[in-house]
């Protein structure tokens, strides 16, 4: 079977550098070459590849191609969270370029790639050195000195992009908090396992939306210890803008505080790296509106709600067959986690 | 049950430790990941097959307190969900958080019992 595949894998390789070879001409000057392409990741939303681009100067540029994936592959499925909020590459891309003019440290975008026969439409970036582990980060000495900088430095940079004017943003999803519920509820009801947790959980959100804020602004929509690549000389870039929406801002800060993202360091409620203050200085240094505890409160328990359902989307995936690995059955059990911090942040 | 050794539990047991001592150390990246997630999975079964019995009749005794009604277990979880999202008062103060702790607690036992010792 490896035999059959390897023509074929081959020839998708060479067509995506024939295409990436012409657009970096474009970009960077006759005589620009490509090396080192090679397939970093593939999901069922998008792929990223890795390469340089040798421009006749003699400079060399360490890059990154996220592209989408090939259009009759299957996405995330009817209900997926992904696929209600996600972007296609472009928007994505041009999403990273906003976001770098208002001062959000991200990678530099070099050049939009176009469909054509040989590849899907993509961008490409500069490839930052830096981690982007959630777990090394939290325990590598390394980052020592930059552990402490970063929630403040994560509440800025939130508060920069939420500060980015709607009109200047590409069409985006639009989802208000009551939107949003209502369609989490859709979902655990399409699958017909009563989830009591789940239940509690969202009849205590329905009762609380006062509590949400009530600014609709660009959320980044994955903001998180794993999202973010880090030095020792702390947050170098915000990646994975490929589910920003338009939404309440204080969803990405309740985000990066649920349990899941701190990798077991539960004393540091933001990322595992941080105090909630330093969060709050942090994005009212970026121009941010003030949040209370309250507010946050409510964005943790809805993000770890939103967890929850991506866990169940998963579970119902591998049941349904339409994404049938030992991974995905797995993913599903760990809606019990999402469940047991839930009833751990309620009254 | 028509069963002689090694039981159901201890057939699974030993096709874990068959994953994890022969298969894992045999194969490398994405397969020997995918190795040490069915041994995992495995494990829960273990559990589930062990204390699992123990926890669904603990489970059911109070749903049939706080609901004040018989019935099996999944209709008894049904019924909750649908009063819990009516807004229904459900037992007395506490009752009702305590139990679904307790449930879900017991999940968390089945599924990944180290989630539940945080490492700080």
């Amino acid at each position: 079977m490896a035999k059959a595949e390897q023509p074929a894998m081959k020839s998708i390789e060479d067509e995506l550098r024939s295409a990436l070879h012409e657009a970096a001409i474009e970009h960077f000057g006759d005589g620009t070459e490509i090396e080192g392409l090679v397939k970093l990741s593939g999901g069922a939303s998008r792929e990223t590849w890795s390469f340089d681009a040798a421009i006749p100067d003699g400079g060399r540029l360490p890059l990154i191609l996220k592209r989408d994936p090939p259009s009759d592959e299957v996405t995330d499925g009817p209900t997926g969270v992904a696929s209600v909020l996600g972007v296609d590459r472009w928007t994505e891309g041009r999403l990273l370029e906003l976001a770098g003019e208002v001062g959000v440290p991200v990678p530099r975008v070099h050049f939009f790639l176009a469909a054509d026969p040989r590849t899907t439409a993509g961008f490409v970036m500069q490839r930052l050195e830096g981690e982007t582990l959630g777990r090394r980060i939290l325990r590598e000495d390394a980052y020592a000195e930059a552990r402490p900088k970063l929630a403040f430095q994560c509440g800025q940079a939130a508060a920069r992009l939420h500060g980015i004017p709607i009109d200047r943003l590409p069409p985006l999803n639009s989802l208000r908090v009551d939107e949003e519920l209502q369609l989490y509820r859709d979902i655990l009801d399409s699958f017909e396992h009563a989830h009591a947790g789940f239940e509690y959980a969202l009849h205590w959100l329905e009762e609380r939306q006062a509590l949400a804020g009530d600014g609709h602004t660009l959320a980044h929509g994955d903001y998180r210890n794993g999202n973010f690549v880090v030095g020792p000389d702390g947050l170098r870039a915000v990646l994975d803008w490929e589910l920003g929406h338009l939404g309440n801002p204080f969803s990405d800060l309740g985000w990066i505080c649920i349990k899941s993202w701190r990798y077991g360091h539960v004393g540091k409620p933001v990322g595992g790296f941080g105090e909630v203050d330093e969060l709050l200085a942090g994005y009212q240094a970026g121009g941010g509106a003030p949040f209370t505890v309250e507010n946050l409160r409510f964005w943790e328990v809805f993000g770890c709600m939103r967890w929850g359902v991506v866990c169940v989307i998963n579970a119902f995936s591998f049941l349904t067959g339409s994404q049938r690995t030992i991974e995905t059955a797995t993913i599903g059990r760990r809606a019990a986690e999402t469940e047991y911090d839930l009833l751990e942040l309620l009254d | 049950m028509p069963t002689d050794r090694p039981t159901a539990a201890e057939l699974v047991e030993a096709v874990r430790e068959f994953l994890t001592d022969h298969v894992g150390p045999n194969v490398e990246g994405q397969l020997a990941f995918h190795a040490r997630v069915a041994a995992n999975a495995l494990a829960i079964v273990e559990r589930t097959l062990a204390e699992g019995g123990a926890m669904d009749q603990a489970e059911a005794e109070r749903l049939r307190d706080l609901l004040g009604r018989d019935g099996d277990l999944e209709e008894l979880n049904r019924d909750l969900s649908r009063r819990i999202r009516a807004g229904e008062a459900i037992g007395d103060g506490g009752a009702l958080l305590e139990h679904l702790r307790r449930t879900v607690q017991d999940k968390v036992q089945l599924a990944n019992p180290r989630y539940l010792t945080p490492r700080d």
